[in-house]
Order: structure tokens, then sequence, then C-alpha cells
């Protein structure tokens, strides 16, 4: 919100608002500092040196580029999931009435609400039940949940605001049902998908808790960094790594938000 | 040759209403036909029989002679002019119109040609190239049009077309479209609650009433001849007569309706008279509305707007034809 003249915040509101964004990202930025610093067994503030050393030792360990594969990978596939279901339940859910679609809709929404923790105990006993043995497609599984809400949130926003009589008019003109969904329900909510695609792939990428769960001897970039930091050498590493991680989530979540600004639109939403 | 559009006992409920109950109707080819009714009447649901968009629980529906039961709304040769125009807003307007033409797999260069025809019909010549957006009201009801027209349908189904239009237009809009439907022969299937539209434009005209056909004909038929008292009350405005009142005037005991234009205030030879109180009159223009009180009902009149009246609350008698008295079918 842009202020004028008559409109100017009291000096009070700027300073606790400049305090509150300098508390959030402040800690991005020492991370950054972090991974140019020459002390690699302590944060030592000030780093006593700069170097670049670490960028070369990170890109030589195999395990950084396995847990980076590893996370892109059920990013990738957990968000096409995510897409197809999640434009499947906001198509059902705006268009049709029907009994308990109030309960639905709530159920559809319940993953992103619910406590991580809460997703991955009832994954993780679901899973051992049915004595699935957990890999890859378990993570999958376990991110896919709030990937869904995240997709669906955008789509449902956008099935919402196009008019129903826009696909009848498709079948009148004598387009079936392929047809319509190519040529008219596509078009329309495309950037809706893009955006809610882009913050699924976000939101899995960085995800700690259900894959804690869900997670058999496999390390996603998170669960690789999470244990960096219990058991320390080469500090530094891990701050490249997160650095790197700060960089490729911002892309999506920026091109999220302009994909969906000029639209009273839910693009994160939780989570 | 087979009617354009055929209902036998037709039925569509929706939980327990009976949105359309047990509807016979037949449309000849050629036909200007409106369906004409409250809200709620049955009529727009119909017309989504008819396009393909709900099927029917009962009954049988046949276009051209074949039956359309089951037949989904793009294999049926009947296209839509939608109360909301439904234009896509993702397209340029000449690729709106050209639609049905891409979906059916015809060349590029033979549908925008047909679509820039179809334009210039609805004279938007030139207007291709806009968006949506970028048109008015009444501008978006010609693009839907053309985009109907081009597939050139057998039956052409418009519903509520006008309804989101300015007076002016509406009227403009009216003689266009009779127009059209005289040039091109296609049938013409209107859905409106506008009686003046639909009396204006029809050859025949169905008036529908929670989920029937209560009466149909042509409209100077269905304007003088009302069969009910809701469809002489309905269609234009009409003073209903109680069995007592119109035994009174005439010894015949049944429900009759009264054209308010039918009054004069000069008595002639063989015809029938009202008096009672002059309760207020209104000056409307090209007629003077008056409200007479009659025992306990008031009788609306159109009289010349410059009859000499007496002062309100003063005795007034008024005179018309007893062929002018309606009789209706409902019971006495």
């Amino acid at each position: 919100m842009r202020s004028d003249k008559h409109n100017r915040a009291p000096f009070p509101l700027t300073l606790a608002a400049t305090g509150g964004l300098l508390f959030l990202h402040l800690p991005l930025l020492l991370i950054f500092a972090y991974a140019f610093t020459t002390e690699d067994k302590s944060f030592q503030w000030p780093p006593p040196g700069f170097t670049t050393r670490w960028l070369a030792v990170t890109w030589a360990r195999p395990d950084v580029w396995q847990a980076l594969t590893l996370s892109l990978q059920v990013a990738a596939i957990a968000t096409a999931f995510a897409l197809v279901l999640g434009t499947l339940c906001a198509a059902a859910l705006s268009r049709a009435r029907f009994f308990g679609q109030e309960a639905i809709t709530l159920l559809v929404i319940l993953p992103i609400a619910l406590p991580g923790i809460v997703t991955g105990i009832a994954l993780r006993s679901a899973f051992g039940m049915m004595g699935i043995p957990f890999s890859f497609w378990t993570i999958v599984l376990g991110h896919a949940t709030f990937c869904i809400v995240v997709v669906y949130n955008n789509a449902v926003a956008r099935f919402r605001r196009m008019s129903p009589s826009l696909v009848e008019a498709s079948y009148d003109l004598g387009a079936n049902g392929f047809q319509t969904f190519r040529h008219v329900i596509l078009p329309n909510i495309g950037t809706a998908l893009l955006a809610g695609g882009m913050l699924a792939f976000a939101l899995s990428f960085d995800e700690v808790i259900v894959t804690t769960f869900t997670a058999g001897q496999q390390q996603t970039l998170p669960i690789w960094m999470l244990e960096e930091l219990i058991r320390p050498h080469e500090r530094p590493v891990t701050n490249v790594v997160a650095m790197a991680v700060v960089l490729v989530t911002l892309i999506p979540i920026l091109g999220a938000y302009y994909l969906t600004r000029d639209g009273a639109e839910t693009a994160g939403s939780g989570k | 040759m087979p009617a354009a559009v055929t209902f036998r006992s037709v039925s569509r409920h929706f939980g327990a209403v009976k949105a359309v109950d047990s509807v016979d109707l037949e449309i000849a080819e050629g036909e200007f036909f409106a369906m004409l009714g409250p809200s709620g009447s049955g009529k727009t649901t119909c017309l989504r029989l008819i396009a393909g968009f709900e099927q029917p629980d009962g009954g049988e529906i046949s276009i051209l002679g074949t039956s359309a039961n089951g037949v989904p709304p793009w294999k049926r040769h009947v296209n839509t002019v939608f109360q909301d125009y439904a234009l896509f807003p993702h397209m340029a307007i000449l690729d709106n119109v050209a639609y049905g033409l891409m979906v059916r797999g015809v060349d590029k260069a033979t549908r925008h040609k047909a679509a820039e025809e179809a334009l210039d019909l609805v004279k938007l010549g030139g207007y291709g190239a806009r968006r949506t957006g970028q048109l008015s009201g009444g501008q978006r009801q010609r693009v839907a049009l053309a985009r109907a027209l081009v597939n050139k349908p057998s039956v052409l189904l418009l519903d509520e077309p006008l309804g989101a239009l300015d007076l002016k237009l509406r009227e403009a809009m009216q003689e266009e479209l009779k127009g059209l439907q005289k040039r091109l022969g296609i049938t013409f299937v209107l859905v409106t609650h506008d009686q003046g539209e639909a009396l204006s434009m029809a050859d025949r005209v169905a008036v529908f009433n929670e989920g029937r056909i209560v009466q149909s004909g042509a409209p100077e038929d269905i304007y003088n001849r009302p069969k009910t008292r809701f469809v002489a009350d309905f269609v234009g405005s009409s003073n209903i007569l109680s069995p007592s009142l119109s035994g009174s005037l005439s010894g015949d005991r049944r429900w009759k309706s009264l054209r308010p234009e039918a009054f004069t205030l000069e008595p002639g030879n063989g015809r029938l008279s009202l008096t009672g109180t002059l309760e207020a009159s209104s000056f409307m223009g090209a007629v003077r509305r008056v409200s007479l009180k009659v025992a306990d009902t008031s009788i609306h009149a159109h009289l010349p707007a410059g009859a000499a009246l007496p002062a309100d609350g003063e005795a007034l008698t008024l005179h018309f034809a007893p062929e002018a008295l309606n009789p209706l079918e409902d019971a006495a």
C-alpha cells in the first residue's frame, strides 16, 4: 500500500515495521556472510576473512549433489501429481453442488492446516500398517498431500471466477470434453496452475518434517542440511547450500506472485 | 417435413422440484418460437433440454425427426446465444466466432473467412482483432449471435438474449433479430420473461407456468383470448372479473378477463357498462390510466389522454363491447 501526504504512517509504526523486516531478513544475510568465511568450525562474528573456497568444496561434494538431485526429483514428481489431482478437485468442487460438499472442501484443504508432524506420523503408521517399505515414492506421497492443497487453492479461485457458461458454450459449439479442456479451460486456468505448481515445488523442496517420517535412508536436501548442523565439519558448506536454496526457491515464489497479483486470488496461504 | 423440435411428455425434475413437468411441444421448421414465463416456470430448462445441457428424466425429445435423448450437446445441430453471452475471454473476437469451425477441423483461412462474413451479418465487420473486453454489451451480444450463426445451425436457441441491454438497444435488436430470422429461415427458439418481446418477435408463443405450458398459439390469440387468469395477467395487463361480477354484467357466471384498452367513456349500441368510483388517474403519455372501484374490485382502464374525467372520488361509468369480455377456463 502506497501512502500519500495525507496518509503517512506514524513514526513508531514505521520503526516497528522496519524492525520486523530486519528481524526476518538479517539472518538470511548472515547465512550469505558465513558462506564466504575463512573460519570453518564456529560462527565467529565478524568473519575473520573472505574466501570463495567453499563454493568449490561444495561443488566437489557428492553427498550434496545426491541430496539436491533427490529433492528436485521429489519436488517435480509431487508437483506433477498435485497439478493433476488438485485441478480435478478444484474443477469438481467449484462446479457441482452436492451433499457433503463443504465437508469435502474442508478435507481437501486440511493437510495444509494440519501440523506436519501429524501428517508425518499418520503417513508413517499407514505405510507401516500396509507393509509399504520407505522409498522415494513414500516421500513423494507425503509431499503430494500438501502440494495438492496449494494447486487446489489456486485453481479453485480461478474456476470460481470463470463463468460456467463458457464450458457450455464450448460444448454447444461442437467441442467435446477434451477439446473444451484444451481450448477453453486450460487457457483460463493456466497461469493459476503455473503459480500453484511453482509454490508446490518450492514447498516440497524445503520440506523437513513430513520427509523425516516418510523417508527411509534417502536424504533430501533439507534433511542433509539438518544432519550437517548436528555434526559439523566444513560448516560453511551448509551455508553455501542454504544460499543456493534461497536463490533457487525465490525464483518460483516471485514467479507465482507475479502470475497471480492482478486478481484477488490465493497464491500461497498457509504452511 | 419433420418438426424442428418435438417434445413428447418431457419431464425434468431437480429433486422434488418439477422444473419441466410432462411438456408436449412441437416447433415447426423456420418458425420463430417464443417460450414465455416468469422465472422458475421451466422455460429455460426446456431450452437447456433442447441444447443438451440437461437430459430429460422422462419423455422423448426429437430434433429434426431424430431422437435427441442421450445425445451430448456437441453432437446436436443446435446453437445457443447465452444470456451472459459466454464469449471466450482469452480469444480475439474473430477466434471466438470461428471456434465452432475450429473444433470441427476447418482450416484457418476458411474459418476466418466464414467468421468475417458472420461478423458482417451482425454489422460488426472489422471488429475481429479486438478482445471481448473492448466491446460494449450490445456488441458482445452480436458477437455471440455471429458465433452461433457461423455454424449454420438447424435451430438457434436464444436465452433471454436482450435482458442485459438498455431499452432503446433492446427495441432495435428485437427488429434486427426478427429480420435476421426471416432472412436466414433458421428456426429460432427464444426464451424470455418479457411478454412484449415474445409478442412482438415470435410467430408462436408458449406461455409457461410451474413447469407446464399453460397456453400456446399466435401472439394475437394469446393476447386477445387468454385461457386462464395466469395468462391474462402475465401477458399484458388485464382486469380479472370474478364470476359474480361478470355474472352481473352479462348473466354468464364465469371468470372473465377484460383488457384495459377495451373501455371508452362514450356509451354505444349494445355496449355493456361498469359504474364505480374514480380512485385515481395518471397521465401515461399516449393514454391516461384510470382506476375505478367497482364493488370491491379495482378496474384499470386506458382512456385517451385528453379524456374529460370527473374529480377523484366521483362516480364514473365506463363502456365496453360485450365481445371484449373473454371467458377463462378457471373453475368458478
